[in-house]
């Protein structure tokens, strides 16, 4: 049983979404797909402190041989993101029974719910798998399911969103099939430790830059990578809540993986950062990102629309850790996709009670809000503060990571840069609380209805997440002690 | 001069439907013809790896006896998978059209986008 953990993790919430189908009855379906999630979470953590406490857990699927074989690899990197994506998934649950019930039409939740599952599934095998080619697979289980749960929320935008969001999602999945596929026609392999192998020798081939460019590209599309990432604000302001909670927690954050995956266990450190400017262009992807990402934050209406702009600028964080090429900038970039997990998931789960008391995301329709629902909003204060960076949040431990590792690697106008945009932070999260706390309710458009505090079911898992990011600002040994070992092996491979 | 055009006519034909699929995502406004765009453009993907696995002279890779050359139906095999997910992406394309029909009541994308805005 332990020694089968890896293909179950996988395989359990894949095949309990067509389970959905057959149950059909709303609660009962909810039910089900809650004690689906928390075993899958229960799986990750197994996982996770049986990769610290040993070697790297290498998984050959009906026990073909690797080369031949898929592989499923989990070592410190993939069992942190298996954990952070069910992690996620099976706090968002208990607050799905309510938000989603609201928010979407009472005969489509149970295909709500088989769709949940299957993008869990998708996310975490991108995350576990070690072939370049059952990536794409799971990559596309998971996006095709999320175009459907974006399209299922309420107002028509949400289908142009999602429509967006195909188009560019399958163009940056295509993409990263071609790159596949070249790397095949001159390799003949498509496990990600052969491919390394086989590939140093032939790095300076044109075929291996066109597939480095394809990969990319590609990659760099489904992370919402800064001038690719058009997709990303619709298609997180008009879905679902608790959609925008999982996606926004995960589906960028797996991707950038996948990235990091390529980059690092395939192609290699010295080729991505010595014979390609990768250093130079995600810098400046990451800056620009940064600085735009949060200006246009500034001035949006919708708080969905704030964080899903805030969003793109967090993913600059990450790239410019990853932009050092250092273990020490790699190490924060990871810790930042862990702390910007919890604290942007709270804040789309504060929004999501919002929404189901007032009926809107608008910031015109949120004024005074704090005064009849004070536990939401102190919890999306809480979130917002970690966005910022506030010492004793988690979001705080990340930038001094970040900060040191630029200081490290004497970069020092971009530690100035991250303390800079920090600030821009600290304007849209502003603007949130000062309608939020100090507006009259009166100012809201005649005929809102009048508020109360949200139910538990949704409270709880809020202030889970919030208390997390308290407590992961006060005490980070854990998270900073696995990331610190992610790193290393990461460096360590191919290079 | 000729090996390069006439040799490698397959790859010629990947890249300029990949532009040409590429190029219809990008220009047009109506939301079936970009579908269809998107489907050019992961065909040409599928020729790609179609042409990747074919050996000059090959046969169809079977077990039997007196076939020593024969394709590589590895790349066969994967692009089969891509093209389930073509045509899975293709499907959910199409009925979100249909949706977005109904509630915009056309599927040109300046006017939904304009209809979008004045929201």
């Amino acid at each position: 049983m332990l020694a089968h953990l890896p293909v179950l993790q996988v395989i359990l919430p894949l095949i309990a979404a067509p389970v959905c189908i057959l149950l059909r009855r709303a609660t009962l379906v909810w039910l089900f797909a809650t004690v689906v999630c928390v075993l899958t979470f229960a799986i990750s953590v197994v996982l996770l402190v049986q990769v610290m406490g040993g070697e790297p857990i290498r998984y050959e699927l009906g026990n073909w041989v690797a080369p031949w074989g898929i592989v499923y690899v989990v070592d410190s990197v993939s069992a942190l993101i298996l954990v952070i994506v069910s992690g996620i998934a099976a706090v968002a649950m208990p607050f799905a029974l309510r938000s989603a019930a609201s928010e979407i039409e009472p005969d489509r939740l149970y295909l709500f719910y088989t769709m949940y599952l299957l993008c869990l599934a998708g996310l975490l095998g991108i995350a576990i798998t070690g072939d370049a080619f059952n990536l794409f697979v799971f990559l596309e289980i998971s996006s095709l399911s999320s175009y459907t749960l974006i399209s299922l929320g309420r107002n028509r935008k949400a289908l142009h969103a999602a429509f967006q969001y195909l188009v560019m999602g399958t163009i940056g999945a295509t993409l990263y099939l071609i790159g596949i596929g070249l790397l095949y026609a001159l390799t003949g392999t498509l496990n990600m430790a052969d491919l390394a192998v086989r590939l140093a020798p032939l790095l300076d081939s044109r075929i291996t830059l066109a597939a480095f460019g394809f990969i990319v590209v590609g990659l760099g599309l489904k992370l919402a990578m800064f001038p690719l990432h058009l997709w990303l604000p619709n298609a997180y302001t008009h879905s679902p809540s608790v959609v925008s909670v999982f996606l926004a927690g995960t589906a960028t954050k797996v991707s950038l993986y996948a990235l990091l995956r390529i980059l690092y266990d395939v192609f290699g450190v010295r080729f991505d950062f010595e014979q390609q400017p990768m250093s130079a262009l995600f810098a400046i992807v990451a800056v620009a990102g940064l600085v735009i990402c949060s200006l246009v934050a500034m001035y949006q209406q919708n708080v969905k629309r704030i964080l899903a702009f805030s969003s793109v600028a967090q993913i600059g964080y990450m790239l410019l850790g990853v932009a050092f090429a250092t273990a020490a900038g790699l190490q924060a970039s990871l810790l930042h996709i862990f702390n910007h997990a919890l604290l942007k998931s709270g804040l789309f789960l504060a929004v999501g009670c919002l929404v189901l008391r007032t009926g809107s995301s608008q910031l015109a329709n949120l004024s005074g809000i704090a005064r009849e629902m004070p536990w939401t909003m102190a919890a999306f204060v809480v979130c917002g503060l970690s966005l910022i960076g506030v010492p004793a949040t988690a979001g705080f431990i990340s930038k001094w990571y970040l900060v040191s590792a630029a200081i490290e690697k004497g970069w020092w106008p971009f530690a100035a840069l991250i303390v800079a945009t920090s600030l821009l932070a600290v304007i849209y999260i502003w603007r949130v609380i000062e309608v939020a706390y100090f507006r009259p309710a009166s100012d809201r458009p005649a005929g809102s209805p009048p508020a109360t505090e949200a139910p538990l079911s949704m409270l709880v898992p809020t202030w889970i997440i919030a208390a997390a990011n308290i407590w992961f600002g006060l005490d980070a040994s854990a998270p900073a002690a696995i990331t610190a070992r992610a790193a290393k092996a990461l460096m360590g491979a191919g290079g | 001069m000729t090996d390069l055009i006439i040799g490698l006519y397959n790859y010629w034909i990947v890249i300029i439907l990949m532009m040409v699929g590429f190029y219809i995502v990008m220009s047009r406004q109506n939301l079936v013809k970009s579908l269809i765009g998107l489907n050019i453009f992961q065909t040409s993907v599928f020729i790609l790896y179609i042409t990747l696995g074919k050996v000059t002279g090959g046969t169809a890779p079977i077990l039997e006896k007196g076939i020593k050359l024969y394709s590589n139906p590895l790349p066969h095999v994967l692009i089969l998978t891509a093209i389930v997910v073509g045509v899975s992406t293709t499907a959910l394309g199409l009925a979100l059209v249909v949706r977005i029909k109904e509630a915009y009541g056309t599927i040109e994308e300046n006017e939904i986008n304009r209809m979008d805005n004045e929201s």
